[in-house]
């Protein structure tokens, strides 16, 4: 493919990646936040698959087999157990504005300066030529995608490493633009994570589509493919687990590559520092490892289909899945795959050089240059601007370093391991930092030797081997060793021979710095800002936020002026006034009358300073106005205990809290229930008031009338007294209703249960009403079939029966009827009149107590009182039910369904 | 007043339409009595009475109805509306008077009130 459209092809990409990551920003400012996605933050942990997985997966798997997959099935078995301490360190990372891996271990050992800075000069060393493995995966497709397409003239290298050079220039310039943007490196970089996480997506679609394309396309599919690569001379290889010590040998592969997911720059950089929301880990712990299943999927069948179609003409296997395509005369899918290469090395390249510029800035360059200067006559605009061109002077100090590398260096060394050389690399920080968090004790001299002694025996294992090959060292040297003492020889220490050296180097180091860890933090003492900051470290989850709540307070002591001053110089005088605006409104006081500075602002000024220069040089920084005093092992030891009774009694609070709010919930609804009782007693009362009124009202009426006319016939006299006397029944009779209603609502009347004859109570009843019924000639039916005995209280539904008897006589035009029968051991008793009937409306109506309720004004039928209400209740009482069937003009028939027992 | 005021009594509850119809009677008034709201309603469209004593609560065409209908008729624009209820809530009583009622009188009532109340309305005109 020409030169020139390939350049045209990277310089888009990476112009899509400039406007990703500036919409991503805009749309931030707007509201939208993208970064507070979980997808997004576990699509960028991917970047942990560099150009050294999309090209070298391959190649590895040609020369070794399966071996490949180990590195990715490290963090996929590991993972809960890597989550759950990235957990921890996230949580840890945020309570301090930690802002690098070096800044952890930093501020863990009492916020010491010379740890940090081994840290930062380690990760350079250890990372720069896996950056420049990156450019050289990008240069090496370079090559082969305009190599092979026939048409190469004179000047194709020199074109080649231009287009580099150009390429390399482009991702600096991306990631000083949205990488350096804001000082406060605990801010996040949201569009370059979410350019991150694009890119992420198209190397794992460029690989699943090229590989796909290899299977079904050049192959008639999987079958088809291992058919053919059965009759490869290296299948057994491919398809099985090579060499001695195998075991052993993935093992710490394993191993190797979970502390790699958690310790490589670039992977604190994602999974801590840019994190958002602890609960993305709860995504990230399972798309993490599908991700990684997912892009080594196709890795075999491309080394397989690579050496039926290359094997042995000298094409290099890391570059199959480009060649293939190639191969296939495939221009687009050639192009999709060099982007897809493209974009696992520039996003590794962005992130990386993040990391380390933060380190070399924060915990390098800082405490140098802050301990040599006089704050008050530097910097008077704040150090923002300081800052920002010191880490834009170390991207490109970074890119430099790694360009020169890949040149110049790169050729004359092997470069097939370096990934998993620098995996060791970082790996040597495994002791310090999971013994920092998860063990008190562990000292700064223990982790200082643990790091320096794994150190020094990575470079000794796993480079020295690399220089000898080179030609700069004797030969004789990993053959015999060094002076002929085959006992320190780099590539069989102690005689130990037989592994390979990634197992050898890994193995020896992480062996000896296990042991200088947890021996020399026996030995040792820690000091009080030791002890101080373990207790914040291994005991994150037990505590609130220091700095903020105010407990875990160093007690220091600054003058109110020097504080003020160095918070102008250091954070300019926007972010001064802002601070310290939200600290009088939060604590109520004004600072400007005080002359001495509060213990608690000093702590929280020390941690914003942590987020701009790291931790170490924060702490130098507020001590050059604090007046010096050593802090005592004594007052540390009482900001623990104060820490922990203020913790105990939080908790106490805490289960006070929520007991008072359940309470609380708890009398709402019984105050509601009672609310709702109350209106209903009220309703009740106002209707039996209601009802009361109207017999009152003929009394006194006629009483007066008798008074007022004393020249009354004997006749009207005694009809009107008449009258009185009746309306004085119907008014205890409403009386006793009312009574009897409220006994039976309270559950105050017990039932006097008895076995009776509901016949004979019927019988009983009509003989009652039998004057009443021939005064109104009506005439009654009796049905009853197979009445049994019932069990129930016999007064009680003797009333009922009455009740609605006296109801049926008082409606009825001719003649009423009693119908009783048994159904399903339930005894159904019907009264029937053929009266007017009930309208349908008033069905459920005429068995409501509150029977002319306050917005009715049409009265129900006359004479139906409280007398259904209380049947009602009567028969619920007995766990039956009443209800009325009619037809207007037809009748009203009355239905008592009564369970026998 | 050259002819004798006539009066409409309407309650459904005969002991109370009983006295009011002494009452009046007794008074001097031309009495009409009605039983329910369909009576009353009759009556009014037969000859309009001066006044008439207005329950609320009926089984068929409430007191409200039967206001409002007098109210919204020309023939019966100098028909003077007494409500006498057992309906003592203020709403209930407001509503009366947004009918257009001339007075609302609580049950029970006094009858000697209620004869000098009937007596000066009709002698207001």
């Amino acid at each position: 493919m020409n030169h020139w459209f390939i350049l045209i092809c990277s310089i888009s990409y990476l112009l899509l990646l400039f406007g990703i990551a500036t919409w991503v920003e805009k749309a931030t400012h707007r509201g939208f936040k993208l970064i507070h996605n979980p997808y997004v933050y576990a699509l960028s942990m991917a970047v942990y698959c560099t150009a050294w997985t999309f090209y070298g997966s391959v190649g590895r798997a040609t020369i070794t087999g399966v071996e490949f997959i180990y590195i990715y099935l490290g963090p996929s078995i590991g993972a809960p157990l890597v989550f759950l301490m990235l957990r921890k360190i996230i949580r840890i990372s945020k309570t301090h504005n930690i802002t690098s891996i070096a800044d952890f271990i930093s501020t863990r050992y009492g916020k010491n300066i010379s740890l940090g800075a081994i840290v930062t000069v380690l990760c350079v060393t250890g990372v720069i030529p896996y950056i420049a493995i990156q450019l050289k995966a990008i240069s090496e497709s370079l090559k082969i995608i305009t190599s092979l397409n026939g048409n190469s003239y004179a000047g194709v290298g020199t074109l080649n490493n231009t287009i580099t050079l150009l390429l390399v220039i482009g991702i600096t310039l991306f990631i000083i633009l949205f990488g350096t943007r804001k000082v406060d490196a605990t801010e996040k970089h949201e569009g370059m994570m979410v350019a991150i996480a694009f890119e992420s997506i198209v190397k794992l679609a460029a690989f699943l589509i090229a590989g796909a394309a290899i299977v079904y396309w050049l192959f008639n599919g999987w079958s088809d493919l291992f058919v053919k690569a059965s009759a490869l001379p290296n299948y057994p290889i491919i398809a099985s687990l090579q060499g001695e010590h195998v075991y052993f040998h993935l093992f710490l592969l394993m191993i190797l590559s979970m502390f790699a997911v958690l310790f490589l720059p670039r992977q604190f950089q994602v999974a801590v520092v840019e994190n958002v929301n602890e609960d993305h880990l709860k995504k990230a712990v399972w798309l993490f490892p599908m991700y990684l299943l997912l892009i080594n999927i196709f890795v075999l069948p491309v080394s397989i289909a690579g050496g039926i179609h290359f094997g042995g003409k000298g094409v290099n296997a890391d570059t199959y899945i480009l060649a293939l395509p190639m191969l296939m005369k495939s221009n687009w899918l050639t192009l999709l795959v060099y982007i897809g290469g493209f974009s696992a090395a520039s996003s590794m390249i962005i992130i990386e050089t993040i990391a380390l510029t933060t380190m070399v800035s924060n915990n390098i360059v800082a405490p140098v240059f802050f301990s040599l200067i006089k704050i008050q006559d530097t910097i008077d605009k704040g150090i923002r601007n300081w800052l920002k061109t010191t880490r834009r002077i170390g991207i490109v100090a970074i890119m430099i370093l790694a360009y020169l590398f890949e040149r110049y260096v790169a050729e004359k060394f092997s470069l097939v391991s370096i990934g998993l050389v620098s995996f060791v690399a970082v790996a040597q920080f495994a002791p310090a930092i999971i013994g920092g968090v998860y063990w008190k004790r562990a000292t700064k001299q223990g982790a200082l030797a643990s790091i320096i002694i794994g150190f020094a025996i990575w470079f000794y294992t796993l480079v020295v081997p690399s220089i000898v090959e080179a030609g700069y060292l004797p030969h004789s040297m990993v053959e015999l060793g060094p002076w002929g003492i085959s006992l320190f020889n780099p590539t069989a220490l102690m005689g130990l021979g037989g592994f390979d050296l990634i197992t050898h180097g890994f193995m020896w180091s992480m062996l000896l710095n296990t042991v200088a860890f947890f021996g020399i933090s026996l030995a040792t003492e820690r000091t009080p800002q030791e002890i101080y900051q373990a207790e914040l470290f291994v005991g994150v989850f037990k505590q609130s936020n220091p700095a903020e709540n105010g407990n875990w307070v160093l007690n220091r002591t600054a003058t109110m002026l020097d504080l003020k001053n160095l918070m102008l110089n250091l954070l300019g005088k926007e972010r001064t006034y802002q601070i310290i605006a939200s600290y009088e409104k939060r604590h109520k006081i004004e600072l400007a009358k005080l002359t001495q500075a509060p213990p608690h602002l000093i702590s929280i000024i020390e941690k914003v300073l942590s987020g701009n220069i790291g931790s170490a040089t924060a702490r130098l920084m507020i001590n050059n106005i604090v007046p010096q005093k050593e802090v005592g092992l004594q007052e540390v030891l009482n900001i623990i205990k104060e820490s922990q009774a203020v913790k105990a009694s939080n908790i106490e609070l805490k289960k006070e809290s929520t007991a008072l709010n359940k309470l609380t919930e708890e009398l709402r609804v019984v105050n509601h229930q009672l609310k709702h009782m109350d209106e209903m007693k009220d309703e009740f009362l106002y209707t039996v008031t209601h009802e009361i009124r109207t017999p009152l009202t003929s009394i006194r009426a006629l009483s007066e009338i008798l008074q007022d006319n004393p020249d009354l016939e004997e006749a009207e006299k005694n009809t009107y007294l008449e009258a009185v006397v009746k309306e004085t029944e119907r008014l205890s009779h409403l009386i006793t209703q009312v009574l009897n209603l409220e006994r039976y609502e309270s559950g105050r009347q017990k039932l006097n249960m008895v076995s009776f004859d509901i016949q004979e109570t019927i019988s009983e009843v009509l003989n009652t009403v039998d004057s009443l019924r021939k005064e109104k000639g009506l005439k009654c039916h009796l049905a009853l079939t197979s009445m049994p005995n019932i069990y129930g209280d016999k007064d009680l539904i003797h009333q009922v029966i009455y009740n609605l008897v006296t109801n049926a006589i008082k409606f009825a035009k001719s003649e009423i009827t009693i119908w009783g029968e048994l159904e399903n051991k339930n005894m159904i008793i019907k009264v029937i009149d053929d009266g007017e009937g009930v309208p349908v409306e008033s069905h459920e109506l005429i068995f409501d107590k509150f029977f002319q309720a306050q917005n009715q004004t049409l009265k129900k039928p006359e004479g139906t009182g409280l007398g259904l209400a209380i049947s009602k209740r009567i028969i619920e009482m007995h766990h039956g039910s009443i209800w009325v069937e009619s037809e207007p003009g037809n009748g009203a028939c009355f239905i008592i369904k009564l369970p026998l027992q | 007043m050259s002819e004798i005021p006539k009066i409409l009594v309407v309650d459904d509850d005969p002991f109370i339409l009983m006295s009011l119809e002494f009452l009046m009677k007794k008074s001097g008034y031309q009495v009409v009595i009605a039983r329910n709201g369909t009576e009353a309603l009759n009556a009014l469209s037969v000859d309009p009475p001066h006044l008439v004593l207005l329950d609320i609560m009926m089984p068929d065409v409430d007191g409200y109805a039967i206001c409002e209908h007098i109210k919204s008729t020309p023939l019966l624009a100098a028909t003077k509306v007494i409500f006498l209820s057992a309906k003592t809530k203020q709403m209930d009583i407001q509503k009366g008077y947004d009918l257009g009622a001339d007075l609302f009188i609580t049950k029970p009532f006094s009858t000697r009130n209620l004869k000098q109340q009937v007596a000066d309305l009709l002698n207001k005109k």
